[in-house]
């Protein structure tokens, strides 16, 4: 019975780690930016939920609106004025601006919010459970767990059902023939990147509000993240949510037979992807 | 005039793939150019759609300069071209491919566009294969949709870089209806070919490009029989 409820535990745990990389997904599989922040603009984003909480004394709902749209603001701006300037044949400048902007980020906040960890409080939320059968699971892993699939199902109609996200996949094909189409790609990836932060904030609602967080944990959460985009196959969200569900899956399973094997459980499981599947398990992206 | 280049040139080292182009195109006209590989000819698409810089000249469309405007400011602007070696959004359909073109070429909102779009793609003969995705077409098909999507940018001018080559006759003569008809709405055309008989059905005007030269310009039976043209063709010494 145990097994079960580790399995079901391990399952929940993925939805976390999908929404951890669904941003990070995003973001590689429109413009090739691999995003070295991303965990720390998650991080970001949980505090800025905190401030929301704490400082101006809104609800946690609220409080997470707010965090979207300042993250909206903050990805549009960044890539506008930044990260455009990055692109280009050449892989290695995005890495190292957004390995110094994982820099700035943790300072800053180390600055305006000191070393000390940190928790979202959902008024309760966070104790309720759901009985299935047997198996209690916590409202909150469950909550998680439902918004990374409807974040992916949201981000899948934008893609195949608008205008912006056949701009989207067409800028991610080809960004030289999408100008050629009168696409203006700095427009495309400045919103693209401000729809994947929104994701990000909600990543932070999660992330602190599920666990303690404090200025420095961004870089971990960003390998848990890059695992399960790379288990479940490049440019596939559903790939992305499978990816993390292994991941968490592994992670739980690993802990279940000895506690210090939980994120080492992990690490093996997203090795052997590689050596078996290098490109992943879901893979669409070709070339 | 329509579109106007003057004095362009252009070289990679010792390559000149543009030397003091000049070449005027009138409203409804439809100009052809010919000329050997490496003649320069798709480079005079590339300067006129603005993906390559002149080393000094300018372009001109519609009187207005747009030398230095970027690529996509000249789709926006009425320049529609289709590439020698098609590109395809591969993981779009046909029809989302020329839809992204429609919509970001012309502004215009889906719904919209998505009229025109079809009868586009009906025009073209790609109706058929709409929700394909664009990888898996045929080579002669994604030269086929390199058009439609020209096409649907809503162009004044449209830029056809060899569409003709592979065909068989009777798609060759499917092809010149197709183009006979978009010019009798009235577009201007510039054509690049080697199959010069599909060339000759359609355009008013030719011109002769060898080594970034223009070395024949006229009426085109006159320029099929000049002499330069001859001795780069037919080996006439």
């Amino acid at each position: 019975m145990i097994w079960v409820d580790t399995i079901v535990q391990g399952i929940m745990l993925g939805g976390l780690y999908a929404l951890f990389a669904t941003g990070l997904s995003l973001i590689f599989g429109i413009m090739r930016l691999v995003n070295l922040a991303h965990g720390d603009f998650m991080v970001l984003g949980a505090f800025a939920v905190l401030v929301g909480v704490e400082a101006l004394g809104l609800g946690i709902i609220a409080s997470a609106i707010l965090a979207g749209g300042f993250m909206f603001v903050v990805g549009y701006v960044l890539q506008h004025l930044l990260l455009n300037r990055t692109l280009g044949e050449d892989l290695l400048p995005p890495l190292l601006v957004t390995f110094g902007l994982s820099i700035i980020i943790q300072n800053g906040l180390l600055e305006g919010f000191s070393a000390d960890t940190r928790r979202l409080k959902a008024g309760g939320f966070e104790e309720v459970s759901v009985q299935l059968g047997s198996v209690s699971i916590g409202a909150m892993p469950l909550l998680t767990f439902f918004s990374a699939v409807v974040v992916i199902l949201l981000l899948n109609w934008l893609f195949y059902k608008t205008e912006t996200g056949r701009a989207f996949r067409a800028t991610s094909d080809d960004p030289i023939t999408a100008q050629l189409m009168g696409i203006d790609n700095n427009r495309i990836f400045s919103l693209a990147m401000a729809l994947a932060m929104v994701v990000v904030a909600i990543a932070g609602l999660f992330l602190g509000a599920r666990a303690t967080f404090d200025p420095l944990i961004g870089p971990s959460r960003l390998i848990f993240a890059f695992e399960a985009v790379i288990i479940g196959g490049l440019g596939s969200l559903w790939g992305t949510l499978a990816g993390g569900v292994i991941l968490g899956l592994a992670q739980a399973i690993g802990a279940q037979i000895n506690p210090e094997w939980q994120t080492l459980a992990g690490h093996i499981v997203f090795l052997a992807v590689l050596i078996v599947r290098p490109r992943g398990l879901f893979p669409r992206m070709t070339g | 005039m329509l579109l106007e280049l003057k004095n362009l040139s252009k070289s990679f080292g010792a390559v000149v793939v543009a030397a003091d182009v000049s070449l005027a195109v009138e409203d409804g006209e439809a100009l052809g150019i010919i000329g050997p590989n490496g003649a320069g000819k798709s480079s005079v698409f590339n300067l006129v759609s603005g993906t390559l810089e002149p080393d000094s000249g300018s372009v001109l469309l519609d009187g207005a300069d747009v030398t230095r405007e970027p690529p996509r400011r000249r789709v926006l602007a009425g320049i529609g071209r289709s590439h020698q070696i098609p590109l395809p959004f591969e993981h779009l359909t046909v029809f989302e491919n020329t839809v992204v073109a429609a919509c970001f070429g012309t502004g215009a909102k889906e719904d919209a566009a998505r009229d025109r779009v079809v009868e586009i793609l009906h025009m073209t003969k790609l109706l058929p294969k709409a929700n394909l995705p664009a990888g898996a077409l045929t080579l002669l098909e994604r030269k086929r949709l390199e058009m439609t999507r020209a096409l649907a940018t809503g162009p004044k001018l449209l830029l056809l870089d060899e569409i003709a080559g592979g065909l068989t006759e009777g798609e060759c003569q499917e092809l010149v209806a197709t183009i006979q008809e978009i010019r009798a709405d009235g577009m201007t055309i510039i054509w690049i070919e080697h199959v010069t008989h599909a060339l000759l059905a359609v355009v008013d005007r030719l011109v002769a490009l060898d080594f970034g030269k223009i070395i024949a310009e006229g009426a085109p039976r006159e320029v099929m029989n000049s002499e330069s043209v001859q001795r780069i063709y037919m080996g006439v010494d």
